[in-house]
């Protein structure tokens, strides 16, 4: 099981992590954030995520971080 | 290489690079031009005979940029070059000034403008102390006139460099690089130099040091500004050398710098064994000009100003003048050097009443 | 209940503050993997770099180690200045193709050709970020940009020069790859490179240089995702990736 957690601040809305995604898990909010972008969430209700990291991998704002079973 | 305090006979030059060894530069980045190759080739020879480092960049572009670096880096560092070469610095001495980098640039000039002529001149006297490169920044200028002042105005420049955090320029021409005097290598006394803690080094036990010149914040940038010009003003109050030469009694002052002032030296001696006495006034730093000493010596009597140019530091002397008294002009360039005979021909229409 | 770890987070050296360059731009996964590799090499307190001119003319304020700001094209000449005062530290340059590839083509070229012991990380874009979206040395053929607004064409404006190549005919470059970051697997790719990169200057082997194929959503007129497919469709055909020049690949 994993997660990722977003710094919403640092997101500039360029949903280069929605892409990279296999799993689908990310989404764009509809609110926007105070630099004026759409951040984007992570919407992961039935626990898939893998923490494979491809999402922070391709962040240009190293927005995310990822967290495994230890 | 003999021991520092004897006498030995050396070019321009060569007087030139060995001071700055003796004065502890280590890294030398250059390009070829004439009349100033003597440098790099000598110090291609002497740098790594001390452990230091000839770097022939490949133009003076380049070498100007590798000063920024190496200067950046905490290193005494020099390049030299002549007029249409340090014409190709002026973008890297502005980034020196702004970035506040001590580093040494000889110019050892020659007729211009464009490719010009390798014959010696002084046409680059407004782009050594008006600017050259862009924005409010100024050099420090000394202006040897023999091959030992060559040598003691190069050590003494490392030490003003390092004090005021500035680029010093050493402005010769041709003729000095070339010709051939005797010169002691004085090492001056150990100055009390502030310490290169913002230097490149590895940002290791200290926070990191950036070097920069951007400010898109234009308050930002105009207290930059100001903080170079309150430097300059140190400068100006600390730093005005200049060489009164029989001024006391004279009727009439003869204003030079570099080897005209030597020549205008013999003219004096033969007009005044005709009984006119004149005498003169030589600056040795043309940033910071000194115009009080020039004022003082001008007093009311009339000028002759004698350059290697159009007419370039006439404009200062006429600044330190005031109007006060009358400035002429005798000026030969392209390569052209004044004969002592000009000189005194010059003068003696002057005081014969001649405008 | 679970113990997770962290098992990605921005590197020590990528200072904590948002940038200034747009969504999706390649700049942001270049400084990331370039701070990932200062930290992985433990190079931090012994590396110093050259901001160049263009967008990421501030990257010094991102990076958390000693750095100069060059003028535009001199970083090969500023850093082998310091290199050669300080042989034992690590020195890169960062430069765009305006920097490295146009007005910087000969401090490139002779950094490369005496073999200085330094860096460049190359980011190619194929255009002119920080000044609104001009051509640059890099532009392609046909590709739109201010100063081609009918498509670079090679009558007008030459051909695009492919930097890497170029380099890797000199002796002292002994490390050139040229790698993108269109794709997370791409991006490791890249990452991979530049620790090389370092490596091979930390053995003191000669010149090295990562160019990195770029996005630059806002002057191609994209979307981030359509910047990464440009990238991908138009960049890397024209810009193959792959390593020209290697160490263990010279007969000496």
């Amino acid at each position: 099981m994993a997660e990722i957690i977003i710094n919403e601040e640092f997101c500039k809305g360029c949903n280069l992590c929605i892409e990279a995604c296999p799993l689908h898990l990310i989404v764009e909010a509809e609110r926007l954030n105070a630099a004026g972008y759409h951040p984007v969430e992570f919407r992961d209700d039935e626990g898939k995520c893998t923490g494979c990291a491809l999402c922070a991998i391709m962040c240009p704002d190293s927005a995310i971080e990822v967290y495994r079973e230890a | 290489m003999k021991a520092a305090e004897e006498n030995v006979l050396l070019t321009g030059n060569e007087a030139i690079a060995e001071a700055a060894i003796q004065a502890g530069c280590r890294h030398f980045f250059g390009y070829p031009i004439t009349p100033q190759s003597e440098i790099p080739e000598y110090m291609s020879r002497r740098m790594p005979e001390m452990g230091g480092v000839y770097l022939q960049a490949e133009s003076e572009v380049a070498a100007i940029n590798m000063v920024f670096g190496a200067a950046g880096a905490g290193a005494r560092v020099m390049t030299s070059s002549s007029s249409p070469g340090i014409s190709l610095m002026q973008e890297g001495i502005s980034y020196l000034a702004a970035a506040e980098l001590p580093c040494l640039i000889v110019n050892m000039m020659r007729g211009g403008p464009g490719l010009g002529g390798i014959q010696p001149s002084q046409s680059d006297y407004f782009q050594a102390t008006k600017g050259g490169g862009h924005g409010d920044y100024r050099l420090i200028v000394l202006a040897p006139s023999t091959v030992q002042e060559a040598a003691d105005l190069t050590m003494l420049a490392f030490d003003l460099a390092d004090m005021y955090r500035n680029p010093v320029m050493v402005l010769g021409d041709g003729y000095i690089g070339q010709m051939m005097e005797p010169v002691r290598f004085k090492r001056p006394e150990a100055a009390e130099l502030p310490p290169k803690d913002w230097a490149i080094t590895g940002a290791k036990g200290r926070p990191r040091n950036v070097i920069s010149t951007l400010s898109l914040d234009p308050e930002t940038l105009e207290a930059l500004n100001l903080r170079l010009h309150h430097k300059y003003e140190d400068v100006i109050r600390n730093e005005r050398r200049v060489e009164i030469f029989e001024a006391d009694d004279a009727d009439i002052i003869i204003a030079a710098f570099g080897i005209v002032a030597r020549i205008a030296k013999t003219a004096i001696r033969i007009l005044r064994e005709k009984g006119i006495k004149v005498g003169l006034v030589r600056p040795i730093t043309l940033f910071p000009f000194p115009y009080d000493a020039v004022s003082k010596a001008a007093d009311d009597l009339n000028v002759l100003v004698v350059e290697m140019n159009m007419g370039q530091m006439i404009e200062d002397v006429k600044l330190g003048i005031r109007g006060r008294s009358e400035v002429h002009f005798y000026g030969r360039t392209g390569g052209m050097v004044p004969s002592y005979e000009e000189i005194v021909r010059e003068v003696e229409r002057i005081h014969g009443g001649g405008g | 209940m679970m113990v997770m770890v962290k098992a990605f987070q921005r590197p020590r050296t990528l200072i904590p503050r948002p940038t200034h360059y747009c969504p999706g731009c390649g700049h942001g996964i270049i400084h990331r993997i370039l701070a990932e590799v200062i930290d992985e090499l433990g190079i931090r307190e012994r590396v110093a770099g050259s901001a160049p001119v263009g967008c990421s003319a501030l990257i010094h304020q991102y990076l958390d180690c000693d750095m100069y700001e060059a003028a535009h094209g001199r970083a090969p000449a500023v850093m082998t200045g310091f290199k050669r005062v300080h042989p034992d530290k690590i020195a890169f340059t960062y430069q765009g193709d305006g920097d490295l590839a146009a007005i910087g083509t000969a401090e490139i070229v002779h950094a490369a050709g005496r073999g200085e012991k330094i860096t460049a990380i190359f980011v190619n874009n194929a255009i002119y970020g920080m000044t609104g979206g001009q051509m640059a040395p890099t532009t392609l053929i046909c590709q739109r940009t201010t100063t081609t607004p009918y498509g670079r064409s090679p009558e007008a404006a030459g051909y695009p020069i492919r930097v890497s190549e170029l380099l890797s005919t000199l002796e002292g470059a002994v490390y050139i790859e040229r790698v993108a970051v269109n794709s997370p697997g791409n991006v490791l790719k890249a990452k991979r490179a530049v620790r090389r990169a370092f490596e091979v200057q930390m053995e003191g082997l000669g010149f090295s240089m990562v160019e990195v194929l770029s996005p630059c959503p806002q002057n191609w007129r994209m979307s981030p995702s359509e910047a990464v497919k440009f990238v991908e469709d138009k960049l890397m055909p024209y810009y193959p990736l792959g390593v020209f020049k290697t160490p263990e690949a010279m007969e000496r």
